[in-house]
């Protein structure tokens, strides 16, 4: 595999990837959660199904444009979202409606209700977290390789982020704080395979000092190809595991892990390296 | 040596298989009872079912003022919350001005939250508008039934007054009392700007023991008699998020939780296993070795599993192999440039130790972020991926390394397809 032959055409996929999510953001902004907008949502384990006209009967009461969607494997469980502040005397009471119209077991639901200025606020600390961890993450890998090492990393580690964006924004999936933790937790581990294969360049440059830098970057990659792939390959089966058995919670803590580690492993191969042999060129020219 | 080698290894698994089987099922030894991991690890709200709210202080006090009003306010609510008789409820100043009340197992968490957030200024006032005696002056405060105009017996709360507070209420009684027209004679007793109660003072009352009348229910009484016992917050309280969860779905999540977490061992088994024999085997040890350690650190410390807790949990199993894998490889590299299954595994263990810290180190890095960016579960999940990584370093590298070292003496090292090559 010659990823350095290739690595304009490397960029451009990423590229257009992010491009079109950005195009899609400014389009359409992002489909953010309930914890972002302010609002309340409450989820019924009603144990059967009831329909989105039955359920909207008892909802409309409170607001006549709530969400409303079904879930579970059944249809069983509805999602109720609205963007008012319903009081908690509200909520209550829709709740003992599903019960004594439904049968649904008192105890078989959630609630929750997010003030409108939670969002701004999540957005800013995430954003203020993702900046803080990649720059501490340059401080250290500058400091264990290089400081052009630390940025290719960094960069690539930005590249997750923003592809993982990209997919949210163009799917339209719900923006939330799950959303984020997902994020910080690819800032944390997508960054591994690039150190992994930043690490077999360093001790390969060191034992073939002659041979030229794209050369040991390609023969890096292929000799640490296999542990790459297994290694993302481990923990994408446990997230994926996670996303198909998990209950809602968890799925949307899940998926984003999912599209990050596919693009923190593809990453790693064909952005991270090409980045630092550009870089390294730099300095030849120079 | 390799009879030592073999009884060591034996001992080992025997150990791992037992100390699983406890933290499955837990045990009864007589009359001591281990309970299974499942049912001594504390759960958090999302788990177990609860309610939980976070409230923001009204006010443009800042540095010093604010943080004494936040420890009143906490404090306050702390008394309140008593009142309702919630196992282990936990209060928490988060950032400068909001605290997170979450409370396990309420029965009616619309009136708990109602309660929690209540100013309660409690004010007797004159016709005339001037306030006599606040909260400020109430010792104690009770519900006693007293039968009312007609007859029947009704909830009331009494209180009992300061010092200072009797001195007011018994001058200003004494003025009311003498008037002449009835709306002049009314004592108004005001919660939170609202009039709760209006009696009519008939004669001056020196004994300091005003009652409270006008509930419809013993609940209010109770509600009301708890506010006033515990004080009213120094500031305005704004409720800026509450989640409620029955206790069944956080069950439902916790069962289906675990079940991912048994699929996920068991899937990384079977690939470690199958790609590369022995040394997947020793991995597979320890990875339950793994799971038992971070399981059991939980439990040790009191931590709460949250959901994204138990994801973070199962997330760490899949990065926990991430080092064997690193290090496997590069065991398979030495064979086959064909050194000796031993020095391979040796040299296997040095190369890949570098790239193993370097990367943990960037993840513990992530990790900390988490918590100490991260509010309420998120932390949980920065808390469980950090124990998580610390443990895998521990597992995959030291113990991996001791046991795979034993299984080279006891294979021999002579069939390389036993090493995945």
């Amino acid at each position: 595999m010659n990823v350095i032959k290739n690595y304009k055409l490397f960029y451009a996929i990423s590229l257009a990837v992010i491009a079109v999510g950005l195009i899609m953001f400014a389009v359409n902004g992002l489909n953010y959660g309930i914890d972002f907008t302010g609002g309340t949502m409450l989820q019924l384990e009603v144990g059967k199904f009831v329909s989105v006209e039955q359920a909207r009967e008892i909802v409309s009461v409170y607001d006549e444009n709530a969400s409303i969607i079904h879930s579970g494997p059944e249809k069983a469980e509805l999602i109720i979202r609205s963007s008012k502040d319903l009081s908690n005397k509200d909520t209550t009471e829709i709740v003992s409606q599903f019960v004594e119209v439904y049968g649904m077991d008192g105890s078989n639901f959630q609630t929750q209700k997010f003030g409108p200025f939670m969002g701004k606020e999540i957005r800013d600390r995430a954003i203020f977290s993702v900046i803080i961890a990649s720059v501490l993450m340059l401080a250290y890998i500058s400091f264990r390789f290089q400081f052009k090492f630390g940025v290719a990393a960094v960069i690539a580690l930005v590249h997750d982020v923003l592809v993982t964006f990209a997919v949210y924004s163009v799917l339209r999936l719900p923006v939330n704080s799950s959303f984020i933790a997902a994020i910080l937790t690819i800032v944390g581990y997508s960054i591994n395979d690039t150190i992994v294969i930043f690490d077999r360049i360093r001790e390969e440059s060191k034992i073939y000092p002659k041979l030229g830098f794209g050369e040991v970057i390609n023969n890096s990659i292929n000799l640490s190809l296999r542990r790459t792939l297994f290694t993302t390959l481990t923990t994408l089966m446990a997230v994926t595991i996670l996303y198909i058995v998990g209950v809602e919670d968890v799925k949307v803590l899940a998926l984003p892990l999912i599209i990050g580690m596919l693009s923190g492993t593809y990453s790693s191969l064909f952005i991270a390296t090409p980045i630092l042999y550009s870089l390294k060129r730099l300095k030849t020219n120079g | 040596m390799r009879t030592r080698s073999i009884s060591i290894v034996a001992a080992i698994i025997i150990t791992v298989i037992f100390a699983s089987y406890i933290g499955m099922n837990g045990l009864v030894l007589g009359d001591k009872t281990i309970r299974s991991a499942k049912d001594s690890i504390e759960l958090g709200l999302d788990l177990a079912g609860g309610v939980y709210v976070v409230l923001e202080a009204n006010t443009e006090a800042t540095g010093d003022e604010l943080a004494q009003m936040m420890e009143e306010t906490k404090a306050i609510i702390g008394k309140r919350v008593d009142g309702l008789g919630v196992s282990e409820p936990n209060i928490a100043i988060e950032g400068e001005n909001r605290i997170r009340v979450e409370l396990a197992g309420v029965q009616a968490p619309d009136q708990a939250i109602d309660l929690i957030g209540k100013t309660a200024l409690l004010e007797f006032k004159t016709p005339a508008g001037d306030t006599v005696i606040t909260g400020k002056n109430v010792i104690n405060s009770q519900v006693l039934f007293q039968p009312n105009e007609y007859g029947v017996n009704e909830p009331v709360v009494s209180l009992e007054l300061n010092e200072e507070g009797r001195q007011s209420f018994f001058e200003a009684t004494s003025v009311l009392a003498a008037k002449t027209e009835t709306l002049d004679k009314i004592i108004y007793i005001v919660l939170d700007g609202e009039i709760i109660s209006n009696p009519m003072v008939l004669e001056p009352i020196i004994d300091g023991k005003p009652v409270i009348t006008g509930m419809y229910t013993l609940d209010e009484a109770n509600d009301l008699s708890n506010l006033i016992r515990a004080g009213a917050l120094p500031v305005e309280m704004v409720e800026l998020q509450t989640s409620v969860i029955g206790p069944t779905l956080g069950l439902e999540a916790f069962e289906k939780s675990i079940l991912a977490g048994g699929i996920v061992i068991a899937v990384i088994f079977a690939f470690m296993l199958l790609v590369y024999r022995v040394p997947g085997f020793v991995a597979s040890l320890a990875l339950t070795i793994y799971v038992l350690l971070v399981v059991g650190a939980m439990i040790l410390i009191g931590a709460k599993l949250t959901l994204p807790g138990i994801a973070g949990l199962v997330l760490s199993i899949g990065m926990a192999v991430d080092a064997n894998i690193l290090i496997f490889e590069r065991i398979r590299e030495e064979i086959l440039v064909g050194k000796t299954v031993r020095v391979s595994i040796d040299a296997g263990f040095k190369r890949a130790l570098r790239s193993i810290l370097d990367s943990n180190i960037t993840t513990l890095i992530a990790g900390a972020v988490l918590y100490f960016y991260g509010t309420g579960p998120i932390k949980g999940f920065g808390v469980t991926l950090t124990i998580g990584i610390v443990a895998s370093m521990i597992t995959a590298v030291f113990f991996t390394k001791y046991v795979l070292r034993l299984m080279a003496v006891i294979t021999g090292g002579k069939n390389l397809k036993l090493y995945g090559v």
